[in-house]
């Protein structure tokens, strides 16, 4: 039964096809039942395959199936084909489930839309993009998929495209992620040029036995990669086009900019691990990438206005966190962290969701207030999801996930106090910023009345999500905890597991700390946004306070940086040359053409004592050459 | 005699068109409607007939052969012949014929049975340069393919019209002139190494020269090619050019005719002087990065869109360019398929702009904004192509720059870098059409009509082309396979790291 | 002899000169007329010539081609005073500059 893996993508692509080709003349009950029904079924395909899969493993826990061959030119033969293998089962039942209950609550979020029917063409064509770049057996289609998963952000992000800042933020995303992707595709020549296959599972054998570890082109290949993992994953120093994709709305916010796209780069440098044991180099930066990203984007998230805004930096920290746990070896800690990350930031942005439709598109954290009370369909989960997010001990998903990142941070072979440092200290700011928003956002007098209440179609995935937030964990119990690894140990026929150093006293020590991260945090931002909101209203008034403030809600001033150094000389250059400089050679080249025209042409004046001198002159000279000559 | 029968049909539609002007103006559509409809199907008959393998071939790499004598005295023949290459780019030509006809079914309203007559002449010139062997019989139907559209971009071109179409002429008779400067050379060269005049192209390969004339002989024809591509530095003919053409004009001259220049490297430049085309190649790499780049960068500074999608071209080209000169089987597939795929997709943006444009009488894209709601079929198609354009895997184009990159990496790293920075900048012009004219806030009120069923009919078409070469291009790489192959075998004899595939 | 060559190269400069005068009379007067009286001089000057040297070498020929001369210059000037005489016709003046229509 897995040669029916080819369902599982083209289910949503047979979507898309239907939902484009009817374009606007079906009726909305059966756009909602096409488009969220086609991810539903493709759900459902997946979740069989997957049991069927855990439960009867084929031999070498791996199965491949060739749909037909792409490309056959010298050599070069990449294949539609499929692999599944337990990290592929999990990617793949992570896109189908929460793909589904975003479909499912977009069903009723974008009900009073317009383009309701090419909302749900775009959202199915991109999880039949993330399924095919999930599941690919090899780096061409997978580089297929993650440009589809691309193109989809940009027609979605610009969405509502009679705004005009909506397309512009839409073609940042696309533009920023195309630098990764050109990194990537040098990357692929690379591979394909020394290695002589694209097909994932040969290329990584025969770099392992080719290749010598630190060599020079296993580092240039794991280097390239990681570009492109940048790019796509919005890590340092790609991460611009995140926070401005929040122009689309809130369900493609949940589905790509959280849970599936955006770890798309996490999955590629999994499913490549081989080549960044082989290049330590590469491997120390991205754990440094994710250790400065989620340092950087915690700050920045300290000081949005914009709810979605805060979600997006946080989006772009944790996947930080997934960074480094790549970097230092935990490649199984980094996959967990991603499943529950998705559960609970989706859960997060959907939350927020029911908040803006609620209160009419208000997106400012500082014009809500006393949702609590007003709003606990959107309260409860929001705490939960923010919980899970804080990594609040033992009661939420998010604790198991993000500890085990920052316990292997300091044990791993490759670990380093400095890592596990910049995670701590990022656990600290998590909590800090989370709870910022839950305060201010949900406790305190109401600004902005409730005008309308999620339905149905809503809630469930909401209530769907906040459940997983909480007992998710109990897939990966530490050591102290009853020491049931199931997810690690799932992974260990696909993944290494971590090289740890670390004795059980420190472990606990650690663990420890933690905790105190996580719930100082949470105290900390009691004391700042709820208790005492003076004390922060006086350091902003400051000079230096308010620079600050800007410097940080401005991305470190790295898109300022990137605009100043990079797109407006481009877009001055072009200006400037648009009627090409090439172009003038040839145009001066007609000019003295017409230059001699308009010269020798003077010379006929018509007049006879004009010919006759021009007469008596070239006699002279025809004569005194044939004389001296 | 099939090949004969290709280019004799096309010649005598196009004076019956001419002639049905006369008597029933609607007629002569039609007549060329069926013209192109008959010569397509013969095209696609010599496609299925072309071999697929090499090793099982009875005629080696040739479908058809036709070969008569024409001036003795000096070995001129009427000599046509098709291998894959050539037939792939009459099936190619012929099919943009029909779209360029379908696209200027309601835009020329004067003098229809001319323009018919000399857009079925163009493109049967054309198709004389893809099967002409004879290199006299070569620079004639190159004469012949450019006089035609002359007359079609100075008649009924826009208000740049004459100076555009003596533009187009100058630059491309010019180099033609070194082309004819060379081939003569050619000629001469193996008269006095061999004391026969011939032009034809079999005995003209593997003369024996000095390797300084074989490298001016080289540059004189590169020269030719390099202006038709366009190559930079000598492109700047063409935004004027393609802006002022007609609609089917400009398709034809960017889907068929800029094709005969990547065709006449690959069939001409390398063959004929290998060494020389050896020594030139670092160079000419270069000047196809540096037409991606310089291309797609002037592409977004672009008001007109037209001159857009003509500075896209630029951009697109490059890669063919840079995949002739690093001449191994992978790169060489790429241009190939880079040289299809640019033709579809860049025939049909110029459909699109030109259906815009005559709706809107304008193409300034600063009165444009938010055409999607008013036309949301002309959106879609549009968007469609721009994808294509920007090189999004799925559809041809990715096919054809990713084999030409794959197969560059191997002769230079560092020029390959430089054109896969090319993904960016074509992002940006494409996302930058769509942007200006589809998306944002309308700057101008236009009630205008969406696509029709003619124009709808054929972007369809295009589209389903375009996606199944991007999912399963191996009907036509297969093809292309066996004359390349069959190509390679005079170049052989250059043995360097840069030529193994 | 000495003295006639010291004549001949004299009378020879002479006739140079005198031609001189005339191309330069030609080239610069407009009045049609002083240009065919220059004309004049630039034959006569040459007529000149022709009657020295044959005087050098002691033969006739030099004078005979001095009366081809004249009667050249006699029918030149019979064919350009016609020509004068149409040009004021046409143009009212006899200003040479005031014929240049077939300017360029």
């Amino acid at each position: 039964m897995f040669h029916l893996i080819w369902l599982v993508p083209l289910l949503p692509l047979i979507g898309f096809a239907v939902l484009t080709f009817t374009q606007g003349r079906l009726i909305r009950p059966a756009v909602a039942w096409v488009g969220a029904g086609s991810v539903g079924l493709s759900a459902a395909v997946a979740l069989w395959i997957g049991a069927n899969f855990i439960l009867h493993p084929p031999a070498g826990h791996a199965y491949t199936l060739t749909v037909w061959h792409w490309i056959s030119v010298a050599g070069f033969r990449p294949t539609v084909g499929f692999y599944l293998d337990n990290l592929a089962v999990i990617m793949m039942l992570v896109v189908t489930f929460v793909g589904f209950l975003i479909h499912l609550y977009s069903t009723e979020y974008m009900a009073e839309d317009s383009g309701y029917s090419r909302f749900f063409a775009y959202m199915n064509l991109f999880v039949a993009s993330m399924l095919t770049l999930v599941l690919a057996d090899n780096l061409l289609l997978l580089y297929l998929g993650w440009e589809g998963v691309g193109l989809c952000s940009y027609l979605l992000v610009g969405f509502w495209y009679r705004d005009p800042a909506n397309g512009e933020a839409a073609r940042k995303a696309f533009v920023v992620t195309r630098v990764g992707d050109v990194a990537l595709t040098i990357g692929l020549l690379l591979l394909y040029t020394h290695l002589g296959t694209l097909h994932i599972q040969p290329l990584m054998h025969r770099a392992a036995e080719q290749w010598p570890v630190g060599s020079s082109l296993a580092t240039a290949a794991a280097f390239l990669v990681l570009g492109g993992a940048v790019g796509k994953s919005a890590q340092l120093p790609l991460q611009t086009w995140l926070p401005d994709a929040m122009a689309g709305p809130t369900p493609v916010s949940a589905l790509i900019h959280a849970a599936t796209m955006v770890t798309a780069g996490v999955y590629l440098i999994a499913r490549t691990h081989v080549l960044f044991a082989l290049a330590p180099d590469a491997q120390l930066a991205v754990a440094a990438v994710g250790a400065a990203t989620l340092l950087l984007a915690g700050f920045s998230a300290l000081t949005q206005r914009d709810i979605k805004r805060v979600l997006a930096y946080s989006t772009i920290s944790q996947i930080g966190y997934m960074f480094l746990a790549l970097g230092v070896g935990a490649w199984a800690a980094a996959i967990f962290h991603l499943m529950i990350h998705a559960f609970f930031k989706a859960l997060l942005f959907l939350a927020s969701g029911v908040v803006i439709h609620a209160l009419d598109d208000e997106h400012d954290i500082f014009k809500m207030g006393g949702l609590r009370r007003e709003l606990p369909s959107a309260f409860w989960p929001f705490l939960l999801g923010g919980m899970a997010l804080s990594a609040v001990p033992f009661i939420s998903a998010g604790f198991y996930s993000k500890d085990l990142i920052i316990l292997d941070a300091w044990s791993s072979s490759a670990g380093s106090p400095w890592l596990w440092a910049a995670a701590w200290i990022g656990a600290l700011m998590t909590s800090l910023y989370t709870f910022r928003l839950i305060f201010i956002a949900f406790f305190g007098e109401a600004k902005t009345r409730v005008r309308k209440r999620p339905g149905v179609r809503m809630m469930v995935p909401l209530v769907t999500l906040s459940v997983l937030s909480v007992i998710g964990g109990c897939l990966e119990l530490p050591a102290y905890m009853g020491n049931a690894p199931l997810f690690t140990n799932f992974l260990h026929t696909v993944l290494p597991s971590v090289h740890a150093l670390a004795a059980s006293r420190t472990e606990t020590v650690l663990e420890l700390l933690s905790g105190v991260a996580s719930l100082g945090g949470i105290y900390l931002a009691y004391l700042l946004f709820l208790r005492y909101p003076e004390w922060l209203r006086g350091f902003a008034r400051q000079p230096w306070g308010a620079a600050l403030h800007r410097f940080w809600a401005g991305d470190w001033a790295m898109d300022w940086l990137y605009d100043r150094v990079l797109v407006r000389p481009y877009h001055w250059f072009a200006r400037v040359n648009r009627s090409d400089a090439i172009d003038s050679v040839y145009r001066g080249l007609a000019v003295v053409s017409e230059a001699i025209h308009g010269g020798l042409s003077d010379t006929q004046t018509g007049v006879m004592r004009w010919y006759a001198l021009t007469m008596v002159v070239g006699s002279v000279i025809v004569l005194s050459i044939s004389v001296f000559l | 005699m099939i090949l004969l029968w290709l280019i004799l049909v096309l010649l005598i539609g196009g004076v019956l068109a001419w002639l049905a002007d006369y008597w029933y103006t609607p007629l002569c559509r039609w007549v060329s409607v069926a013209t192109l409809a008959v010569d397509l199907w013969l095209g696609l008959r010599l496609w299925t007939l072309s071999p697929t393998n090499l090793a099982l071939a009875a005629n080696g790499p040739w479908v058809a052969r036709l070969d008569w004598s024409w001036i003795p005295s000096f070995g001129i023949h009427f000599h046509l012949a098709a291998d894959g290459l050539s037939v792939l780019m009459v099936v190619l030509t012929l099919a943009l014929g029909l779209a360029a006809v379908a696209a200027s079914w309601t835009e020329i309203r004067e003098r229809v049975g001319f323009f018919h007559f000399n857009l079925l002449w163009s493109l049967a010139g054309t198709l004389g340069v893809f099967l002409a062997f004879d290199l006299f019989l070569f620079f004639f139907f190159w004469e012949i393919m450019l006089v035609p559209m002359y007359f079609l971009i100075a008649v009924w071109g826009d208000q740049r019209r004459i100076y555009a179409a003596v533009k187009f002429f100058l630059f491309t008779q010019g180099s033609g002139l070194f082309m004819l400067i060379a081939i003569l050379g050619l000629v001469f060269v193996h008269h006095q190494a061999t004391g026969v005049y011939t032009f034809d192209y079999f005995q003209l390969l593997g003369t024996h020269m000095a390797p300084r004339v074989a490298m001016w002989l080289m540059l004189g024809f590169f020269l030719a090619f390099a202006v038709k591509l366009p190559s930079l530095p000598f492109h700047t003919w063409l935004p004027d050019a393609y802006t002022a053409a007609p609609t089917g004009a400009t398709v034809i001259l960017a889907g068929a005719m800029a094709k005969t220049g990547a065709y006449g490297l690959i069939r001409f430049v390398v063959p004929l002087f290998p060494e020389a085309a050896h020594r030139f190649a670092p160079v000419a790499m270069a000047l196809g990065v540096a037409g991606i780049l310089y291309g797609a960068m002037l592409a977004f500074a672009q008001t007109d869109m037209k001159r857009l999608v003509a500075y896209s071209s630029i951009s697109h080209l490059g890669f063919v360019l840079l995949g002739v000169f690093a001449w191994n089987l992978l790169a060489l597939q790429g241009a190939v398929m880079q040289m299809i795929a640019h033709g579809f997709t860049a025939g049909a943006l110029f459909i699109v702009v030109g259906a815009i444009e005559e709706r809107l009488h304008t193409r300034d894209m600063g009165r444009m904004g938010d055409l999607w709601t008013r036309m949301p079929r002309m959106g879609a198609v549009g968007l469609f192509f721009a994808l294509a354009s920007l090189g999004l895997p799925g559809l041809a184009n990715f096919v054809g720059e990713f084999l030409v990159l794959l197969g560059a990496y191997r002769v230079d790293v560092t020029l390959t870098a430089f054109a896969a920075v090319g993904l960016v900048t074509a992002t940006a012009y494409a996302l930058i059409l769509v942007q200006k004219v589809f998306h944002g806030q309308p700057r101008e009120q236009w009630q205008v009509p969406d696509l029709g069923r003619r124009h709808m009919t054929v972007m369809l078409a295009i589209i389903a082309i375009v996606v199944w070469l991007g999912v399963y291009p191996n009907p036509v790489l297969d093809t292309a396979q066996v004359a390349i192959a069959g190509l390679r075998q005079p170049v052989a004899t250059v043995s360097s790291s840069g030529h193994k595939s | 002899m000495p003295v006639a060559n010291v004549a001949l190269n004299q009378a020879l400069l002479l006739a140079a000169v005198l031609f001189t005068l005339g191309l330069l009379g030609l080239l610069v007067r407009r009045n049609v007329i002083m240009m065919l009286v220059s004309l004049e001089i630039m034959l006569n000057a040459a007529g000149l010539a022709f009657v020295v040297a044959g005087s050098r070498w002691q033969q006739a020929d030099g004078q005979i081609m001095f009366i081809l001369i004249l009667s050249l210059a006699a029918a030149e000037v019979a064919v350009g005073l016609a020509l004068a005489l149409q040009f004021y016709h046409r143009f009212h003046t006899l200003d040479a500059d005031a014929a240049s229509e077939l300017r360029g």
